[in-house]
């Protein structure tokens, strides 16, 4: 693809590359369209653009077909909220990175996941859902972040690596209070829920949950986006960034905190997704570079199509749906595996 | 203008300056001279304000053009978009450089004769490429004030005459204050106006180039004894040199 196809005259090296955006929304597109027809009850790609096409002209009117309601009903939430959830976390991991100046950060590695993850097995423990359980779980998610905040600062300045192991620290925390809430729910009504929440899927997704998970996630997109520039700044050393007039302390706890509430709502509303923060910030570095300004837009995309292909082949590949918690890990490790090496190959290049 | 007043900084029971005055005005360039670890950086870091002063007051502009001793090392960026973000003190939290901002800093480029750069990319620059490129992106933000953290102390010989010309040039135009640090006398005599020196013990000596720049006080300062060396070629130059140089092997 032709990197100086389309260029924004006066921005970067004069240029900034395009060309890949167009490519990477028709991926997304065609992904989702897959994943709205893909399923035991197979729907042909122009019955479902029919079906769309007439809930357009009529939005009050109800599905009165088989396929129609599976596409309305159960599809088009599942595949909205897997592009939603992908997208923001994926933003999320590329913002942290960056303020971090580490590829190897994520929500997970700083222990929000795991924070969010206590919050809402609290919640279901306590018989919560719905909105109860997307507060505690964002509630939770920021708390272990002001842990590591508070852990990591030290004489006044806080420094990458101590907040790296911090969140190694809160993480481990909090997963070691997810067991023992394990450990005290009934085996028979709160355990297994709790347990298939935490593996993570997108099963019960219905347009009342994607509603939910919406303001969390497009508020944390939109900051994130806003911040794109900026992002480039708190990537630079401290003292330097402030010689910018950025003051990193503060700005880097917006970028926290839409990460958090990215984070937490998708937590609230699939469990534990992990390895979509990590990989798909660093498969889009690849395709448009480092520039905030591409990255973030491009993270969203990608991640997007990244787990609404995941989430389809968790429920098509065997009769029985597999976690997607479990799916991205399978897929997210050896993918980052070749991206580190490749990447550690590139920085050894003078 | 730049500078700080009656300001006092200690760690613990190492003191790095007492109730010192040291400004430098518009037009002037000032050198901060010392052996390492005496806190010429920290000193600098408490004009830009990154560094709390114990007691005493700070004036300085709203922006410092600041280059700083080891850059954004790892940013894999072109040099425009590094010089571009000398702009954003003016863009704001939300905002985002315009194609005036890149016209800008593609002018900074030019002045610091490195237009060659605007469309490398930073982390594959040599030490002496990435600091025209970061004296640029301090020239773009169009501060008063420059402010240089041991400019020439990591690159090679012709790296430091080409940034040595470069600050001199600045300085000879008498627009902005000038300050950095350096370790060796000769850079200082080569551009400034004014010397402070960092004496042990916290204390702070400042003057014109001429009067601080002495085998005395420089053996003093740096422990060892310092001389006069005479250079004859079209013009005579004086250079200050240590002892232990000019052993003849040939």
């Amino acid at each position: 693809m032709s990197s100086r196809a389309l260029v924004v005259p006066g921005i970067g090296a004069g240029a900034l590359p395009l060309g890949a955006f167009p490519l990477m929304l028709i991926g997304l597109l065609i992904a989702m369209l897959h994943a709205v027809g893909a399923g035991r009850f197979d729907v042909p790609w122009p019955r479902i653009i029919e079906i769309l096409w007439l809930r357009a002209l009529d939005p009050t009117g109800h599905p009165e077909t088989m396929d129609a309601r599976i596409v309305e009903l159960v599809r088009l939430p599942r595949v909205l909220l897997a592009a939603l959830s992908g997208a923001a976390l994926a933003v999320g991991g590329a913002a942290l990175q960056g303020v971090f100046r580490n590829p190897l950060v994520s929500p997970q590695v700083l222990g929000i996941s795991q924070g969010g993850a206590f919050g809402g097995a609290l919640a279901i423990l306590l018989g919560y859902h719905g909105v109860v359980l997307l507060g505690m779980s964002f509630t939770f998610g920021l708390l272990a972040l002001v842990l590591v905040g508070l852990l990591a600062r030290i004489n006044g300045r806080t420094e990458v690596l101590t907040v790296i192991l911090a969140g190694m620290i809160v993480g481990a925390f909090f997963a070691a209070l997810v067991s023992v809430l394990q450990f005290l729910a009934d085996p028979n009504s709160s355990l297994p829920a709790i347990v298939y929440w935490l593996m993570g899927s997108f099963s019960t997704a219905t347009w009342p949950r994607l509603g939910l998970a919406v303001p969390g996630m497009v508020v944390g997109l939109l900051m994130l986006w806003a911040l794109r520039y900026r992002l480039n700044l708190l990537a630079l050393e401290e003292t330097e960034a402030r010689s910018l007039g950025v003051d990193p302390d503060r700005e880097r706890w917006l970028v926290f905190v839409a990460a958090t509430l990215m984070t937490g709502t998708s937590v609230a509303v699939a469990g534990v997704i992990g390895w979509i923060g990590l990989v798909i910030p660093h498969a889009a570095r690849l395709i448009v570079g480092e520039d905030h300004r591409l990255l973030i837009p491009a993270s969203a995309l990608l991640g997007a199509a990244y787990l609404v292909l995941v989430d389809t082949l968790a429920r098509t590949v065997t009769a029985a749906e597999i976690p997607l918690g479990v799916l991205t890990a399978l897929i997210g490790a050896p993918v980052f595996a070749v991206l580190l090496r490749r990447h550690f190959t590139r920085v050894g290049q003078p | 203008m730049i500078g700080i007043s009656d300001a006092s900084l200690s760690f613990g029971n190492l003191r790095l300056f007492a109730r010192l005055t040291l400004n430098v005005a518009s037009g002037r360039t000032m050198a901060i001279l010392g052996p390492n670890g005496r806190g010429k950086t920290t000193l600098l870091r408490a004009i830009l304000g990154f560094q709390k002063l114990d007691r005493g007051s700070r004036h300085a502009p709203g922006i410092v053009g600041y280059v700083p001793q080891h850059g954004a090392s790892q940013i894999r960026l072109s040099g425009l978009a590094v010089v571009t973000m000398g702009r954003a003190a003016r863009r704001g939290l939300f905002g985002q450089p315009d194609g005036a901002d890149a016209d800008t800093a593609r002018a900074a480029l030019v002045q610091v004769g490195a237009c060659h750069l605007a469309d490398q990319s930073y982390d594959r620059m040599s030490g002496g490429q990435r600091q025209m490129v970061l004296i640029a992106r301090a020239l773009a933000t169009g501060s008063p004030a420059l402010v240089l953290d041991e400019p020439t102390s990591a690159l090679d010989l012709g790296n430091q005459a080409r940034t040595l010309g470069l600050i001199a040039g600045l300085g000879q135009a008498r627009e902005r204050a000038i300050l950095f640090t350096t370790h060796d006398p000769n850079h200082a005599l080569a551009v400034a106006d004014d010397v402070a020196l960092m004496m042990s013990d916290g204390e702070v000596v400042q003057g014109p180039v001429a009067q601080m720049i002495t085998p005395d006080l420089m053996s003093q300062l740096y422990g060892v004894p310092m001389h006069w060396v005479r250079m004859t070629d079209r013009e005579t130059r004086r250079a200050m040199l240590p002892a232990f140089t000019g052993k003849d092997v040939a």
